[in-house]
């Protein structure tokens, strides 16, 4: 009578069964870090473990640069050149490396693509997003500097067992809603602390008919609503995905049906409307509807939980033969989706030629502007007056650049339809 | 945990994230060079918009202009304090500031266990909203034995709920520390 979290965390804890409450030293199959927490992070593993010390196991670290990765900024350089002498010395074979054919982009897609986000495993990541991978039903959550150090050298660390909230959404959603607007709808519910210390399952008909990237989008953004980490159950999608990603073996682990939830909420797919979270919180909800007008300055399609391939497709099908009437950034997460927006087409046209014809820009793969991040970032609001709509995860004050700039999160559909009239405007008008 | 924290108090409102703490621009600092350390101390909090800086007023700074270091060694927030990103650059940048404990009446995980293991500040839980009770540049004191706070300032005494499973960890100065003294590792 155990959720899928309970039986990861007793598995990984060698016992029979946890209750929700419980500390537990866990085994950890993958730690990942990028160029902002690994410098830190490799700096605490020298100084507790020693400047000799080895990795506890070199197949289980993963280092990908995707942050601070296109600017002049001399110490977020100097960073990257501290990952890569790191890798270089512990000669580890999962490193990413910046200017080489190997550079991926955003960690947190780069991570399935490379087949490290399996069912039943235990994945830390020092970024927030890390729960993006509980998508493949597996427990994944984000860690700090010293925790991530701590694994780095012993490859276990601590845990509560969370309780964990249901969600459930009935029947597929409408064909012009997008799981960003399920997820924004959630947030919007219970607050940006309406899951803190829990795990966020989600389940029914609605999240069983999306894709991968989909059900990534939903797992993304539970660390919005406090959450420790969400999850979905594997499926037949799940184990297809994985199949032309990795050969590694995995175990699948699914909800006893007689599991015990905190809560459960049940949603009725075909209710819900296309979404935003208003300036400056997640949980600022509203419909697209409700705001249709509001003038804006920019457009932002990018990050782990908006720059997929099949965000820009969906942004692409309503955009084409559009010109885009504010400055607007396309961003893909990784190299891979890079090379999809040449490949992928629509009436012949790629994606590529879609967004320049309508006269986007493209950036190259990494996180970009989603974090702001040095001032010479492609996308960064630098200036107070600018008011985005974005695909991205986050929108407190400064997240995206200026503190006094405002951004509102939206679905890609979303985020297309207001590019082109240059307010917001719902997708709806567009299908 | 040896007795007592006194100091200014610094007060924020609801849902200060890690951005706010410290903005992202400035994540690219050593925190192991010293010199390069001090930057953290510089801006931390300067993501806070001003008129949410130093409630009720607003309009303070948490680090003077051109100062490393902050007047406030204690932090007075609201509910969900720490959310957002997993930096531990943020309960980094309070401590080389000079924090020494925030109290909020409720915590984002992450940021919570950062300042516990890495043994950054002493995050106390607060049933009472005490955003509301004090004000910035009050002066408190907190009795680490009894998780009782004073305001020095007004004479009102406030009860924190006990540290409970975490105390061990915060009592031996973050996971590291804790981790050899239970020999977990040498």
């Amino acid at each position: 009578m155990m959720t899928i979290t309970e039986k990861i965390l007793a598995k990984h804890a060698g016992k029979s069964k946890v209750e929700p409450g419980d500390n537990v030293w866990v085994d950890v199959d993958i730690l990942m870090t990028h160029d902002v927490c690994g410098p830190p992070t490799i700096g605490i593993f020298k100084k507790q473990f020693g400047q000799n010390a080895k990795v506890w196991d070199k197949e289980k670290v993963v280092i990908i640069p995707d942050h601070y990765i296109f600017t002049k900024d001399k110490y977020a350089n100097r960073n990257i050149d501290i990952l890569r002498e790191f890798a270089k010395e512990q000669d580890l074979p999962h490193y990413y490396d910046v200017g080489t054919e190997r550079y991926k982009g955003v960690c947190h897609m780069a991570l399935p693509e490379e087949g490290f986000t399996r069912p039943g495993e235990i994945l830390f990541g020092t970024d927030s997003h890390t729960c993006t991978a509980g998508a493949f039903g597996e427990f994944a959550t984000g860690i700090g500097n010293t925790d991530a150090a701590f694994i780095l050298g012993t490859g276990k660390i601590w845990l509560r067992v969370p309780e964990t909230m249901q969600f459930i959404f009935e029947d597929e959603i409408h064909p012009y809603v997008m799981a960003k607007d399920l997820i924004l709808k959630i947030i919007g519910d219970i607050g940006v602390d309406g899951a803190t210390y829990r795990a966020m399952n989600f389940a029914g008909d609605g999240v069983k008919a999306l894709d991968m990237e989909g059900r990534m989008t939903l797992t993304n953004m539970v660390i919005e609503a406090g959450g420790k980490n969400g999850i979905i159950e594997p499926d037949e999608v799940t184990f297809k995905y994985l199949e032309t990603r990795t050969d590694h073996a995995y175990e699948p682990v699914l909800n006893d049906f007689d599991a015990k939830y905190h809560s459960v909420r049940v949603y009725k797919s075909k209710d819900i409307e296309p979404m935003l979270a208003k300036p400056h919180s997640p949980d600022n909800k509203s419909t697209v509807f409700e705001m249709r007008n509001t003038q804006l300055t920019r457009a932002y399609i990018g990050s782990c939980t908006g720059g997929k391939i099949s965000d820009f497709i969906a942004a692409a099908r309503i955009i084409k033969d559009k010109p885009v009437k504010v400055d607007t950034f396309v961003v893909p997460a990784t190299t891979e989706i890079a090379q999809g927006l040449d490949s992928v087409k629509i009436d012949g046209k790629s994606l590529k030629e879609i967004f320049l014809n309508a006269g986007a820009q493209i950036g190259e793969a990494s996180c970009a502007a989603c974090l702001g991040g040095p001032a010479d970032t492609f996308g960064r609001l630098n200036n107070d007056e600018e008011i985005c709509i974005s695909t991205t995860n986050r929108n407190f004050p400064g997240r995206m650049g200026s503190k006094q700039a405002q951004v509102y999160l939206a679905s890609p559909y979303t985020v297309a339809a207001s590019a082109i009239n240059g307010k917001i405007t719902d997708p709806r008008d567009f299908f | 945990m040896s007795g007592m924290i006194k100091g200014k108090v610094f007060v924020l409102g609801e849902n200060i994230d890690t951005d706010q703490m410290i903005p992202a621009e400035h994540l690219v600092y050593s925190l192991e060079d010293p010199e390069e350390k001090k930057f953290y101390g510089k801006f931390a909090l300067s993501g806070v918009p001003a008129t949410e800086s130093g409630l009720p007023q607003g309009q303070i700074p948490f680090t003077a202009e051109g100062k490393f270091e902050s007047d406030y060694k204690i932090i007075v927030a609201s509910n969900n304090f720490g959310c957002g990103s997993s930096r531990e650059h943020a309960p980094a940048a309070l401590q080389i500031a000079g924090v020494q404990a925030v109290i909020a009446t409720s915590y984002a995980r992450i940021f919570y266990r950062n300042s516990v293991d890495g043994g950054f500040l002493i995050p106390y839980e607060s049933k009472v909203d005490l955003s509301k009770e004090v004000s910035t540049n009050d002066k408190l004191e907190i009795n680490e034995e009894t998780s009782e706070v004073k305001n020095l300032t007004t004479g009102k005494t406030y009860q924190l709920n006990p540290l409970g499973s975490v105390s061990e960890i915060v009592k031996a100065g973050g996971i590291f520390k804790y981790a050899r003294e239970n020999g977990m590792m040498q």
